[in-house]
């Protein structure tokens, strides 16, 4: 009997080609829209854990309250140590120091009198420690436009958008104003080694990246970091984990009256990104539930019009002695299986064209660029195992259901109806 | 079966809905038919010819009084067992032929036996006994559209006697075919109801038709209004 419906699929066309068309246009936009979501949702949150939030972050509880100051005068002291129990007690997490800062780029020309001046956005990562992940992780090496990485202490590199306007090339001097830990007024000269884009506008604004040792020492930050940041092995954010480690250091170290005591806050507790963590989850939810709806309502359409152009059909195989609960049931089976020829269409064209967004991101800079929350200027999606299988749910539920509510017209009608209208 | 006759109809009574009141398509009517008969339900459009052949096809079930076919009462049957009673023991021909355009002749030929679960190799051969009953052995594999409408109607009687059946009901077999495909499919049931001894039914108006009855029962307004054996059939 499967042959037979398989027949009767494969040579009437009116039969199969729109639902096909339906469902794997369907399927396609439901496994697309869930790789694209994925893939943009994802990108922003690693985006902000390698820059900003990591997967876990320890502060002392008073930078925490004005951490969108980074308020260096807050920072964690004794770092050295602090990091020292983090790797015992969490041995298969990566922990690494960050100190922000802000303040003012001076370039001076030949006779060493300001040429430009300019606000700077500056960071301060570990680069010249052997072994150091953090400049791949922030994608510091790929983002160098001209020049090269800092190779020793003293050594800058500076946002290419920056070294444009005021026409600094690496090799150049620059002195970068801040002010320390303490309060007083800092200075410290550097010698650009690179210009950098990071393809970010809120990260490109005056970027300015050094070694840490250097920034410890303009800043008079000795042992000290505004930010020590947890990264799971994985390089994945595990929402579970982070939670439990988070628990159990607070437990363990934060306390209630020391506002200086440190405290660690998971990636989610930090810029909105549980909400948006839940977000990009109930999106692909919606997605499919959206589709599964709109697709269901223009399929048992479709099961409408093709149940009354097939009711002759119905009449002869009723008077061939065909009982109506097994035509009704090779409808469904016809159903299902147009729903996944219509399946495997919509997954390949769908996971095809994620793919092809993965390997060439699409830029929305223009559109990023104001703002103010971290975001990547290019957009891609991600293939993830859960689209080749996702676009099945829309497709063979939709498909089914819609051919279940079509079809029950064949209970409603008389037989002798049916076979009636064999005649008209 | 309790007695000699294959359908039996005791005081058949049937009425249909029309707004709020009924239409009485067949009027108190008796009649029985044994095995092997080649009868007709013959009278004009509206006379309820139709309705009959649907009630002992157990596609429909009497307002009153009794069919009996194969010994079973239609009214009593459920869905499942009428559909058994059409499977098993009843072919149906129709006027405009009504194959399964999208399926080949061996295909249309082969559906009733698909619900019989017959294994295949067997299909095969009784689906190409039936295609030789009819000479269309060679177009098994042509689509009902590349067939004249000779051709059709004889594979719609393939496609019914297929199954071996005891009664086959045809419902104005000839009334789109020209005088020589008419007569070319009378002699095939004729043919078949003499080496068979399938019992034929027609419900026709069409003279070609009659002339090959052994039975004629006319039928007007709903109540039969002779029921004769022929005296000279066409042979």
């Amino acid at each position: 009997m499967i042959r037979f419906l398989l027949k009767g699929i494969l040579r009437d066309k009116s039969r199969s080609v729109l639902p096909v068309l339906v469902v794997s246009l369907g399927v396609m936009l439901t496994v697309f829209l869930s790789g694209w979501v994925t893939g943009v949702f994802g990108d922003v949150i690693d985006m902000n854990a390698r820059f900003n939030t990591g997967h876990v972050k320890v502060m002392t509880r008073a930078y925490a309250h004005e951490r969108d100051q980074k308020p260096n005068d807050l920072a964690l002291l004794g770092t050295t140590e602090l990091i020292r129990q983090l790797e015992k007690d969490y041995p298969d997490m990566q922990w690494v120091e960050r100190i922000y800062f802000g303040g003012l780029l001076d370039v001076p020309d030949e006779k060493g009198e300001t040429r430009a001046q300019g606000p700077a956005s500056g960071q301060a990562v570990d680069l010249l420690s052997p072994g150091s992940r953090e400049a791949e992780r922030m994608n510091i090496t790929h983002s160098v436009v001209s020049g090269k990485m800092p190779q020793r202490q003293g050594q800058a590199l500076i946002s290419h958008e920056f070294a444009e306007r005021f026409d600094v090339k690496p090799g150049d001097p620059v002195t970068v104003f801040a002010s320390t830990m303490y309060g007083s007024m800092a200075f410290k000269n550097f010698t650009v080694s690179g210009t950098l884009r990071f393809g970010n506008a809120m990260l490109d604004r005056g970027a300015v990246i050094v070694d840490i040792r250097d920034a410890r020492q303009a800043l008079n930050m000795e042992d000290a970091a505004g930010e020590v940041l947890g990264f799971f092995e994985q390089g994945k954010y595990l929402p579970g984990k982070a939670l439990e480690v988070k628990n159990s250091f607070n437990r363990k170290y934060s306390r209630q009256e020391d506002e200086f005591s440190p405290m660690m806050l998971t990636l989610g507790d930090q810029e909105g990104l549980d909400e948006m963590l839940a977000y990009s989850e109930s999106v692909v939810g919606i997605v499919i539930f959206v589709f599964v709806l709109a697709m269901s309502l223009v399929l048992w359409n479709t099961g409408l019009l093709g149940g009354l152009r097939r009711y002759g059909e119905f009449g002869v195989r009723l008077a061939l002695g065909e009982e109506k609960p097994h035509i009704y049931k090779t409808l469904i089976y016809e159903a299902f299986i147009i729903g996944l020829i219509g399946s495997v269409l919509g997954s390949a064209i769908g996971v095809g064209l994620s793919f092809y967004l993965q390997e060439h991101a699409v830029d929305f800079g223009s559109m990023t660029e104001n703002m103010g929350m971290m975001m990547p200027s290019e957009f891609r999606a991600v293939v993830t195992p859960q689209l080749f299988y996702i676009g099945f749910i829309p497709g063979l539920f939709a498909m089914v259901l819609g051919n279940a509510l079509s079809g029950i017209g064949i209970y409603r009608r008389q037989t002798a109806r049916l076979f009636k209208e064999l005649e008209v | 079966m309790e007695n000699s006759f294959i359908i039996q109809i005791d005081h058949l009574t049937k009425r249909f809905p029309v707004g709020k009141g009924y239409f009485t398509a067949l009027k108190d009517i008796s009649l029985s038919f044994g095995r092997g008969e080649f009868a007709g339900l013959v009278g004009p459009s509206g006379s309820g010819k139709t309705t009959m052949l649907n009630i002992m096809g157990s596609l429909d079930s009497p307002s009153q009084g009794t069919a009996r076919v194969m010994g079973q009462s239609v009214s009593e049957l459920s869905h499942k067992d009428s559909a058994r009673l059409r499977n098993r023991h009843i072919g149906f021909i129709f006027q405009t032929f009504n194959l399964l355009p999208v399926y080949t002749v061996f295909d249309n030929v082969e559906f009733a036996l698909l619900l019989q679960k017959i294994p295949s190799a067997r299909r095969k051969k009784m689906v190409m006994d039936a295609l030789e009953w009819v000479g269309l052995t060679d177009k098994a594999h042509s689509r009902p559209n590349m067939l004249s409408g000779g051709e059709s109607q004889r594979v719609a009687i393939a496609r019914a006697i297929v199954k071996k059946p005891e009664i086959l009901l045809a419902d104005e077999p000839t009334a789109n075919l020209d005088a020589e495909n008419s007569h070319h499919i009378l002699r095939t049931m004729q043919k078949l109801n003499e080496q068979l001894k399938t019992t034929f039914l027609f419900a026709t108006h069409d003279e070609k038709v009659m002339q090959y009855l052994k039975r004629k029962i006319s039928l007007r307004d709903g109540r039969v209004e002779k029921d004769e054996v022929a005296e000279t059939i066409n042979l």
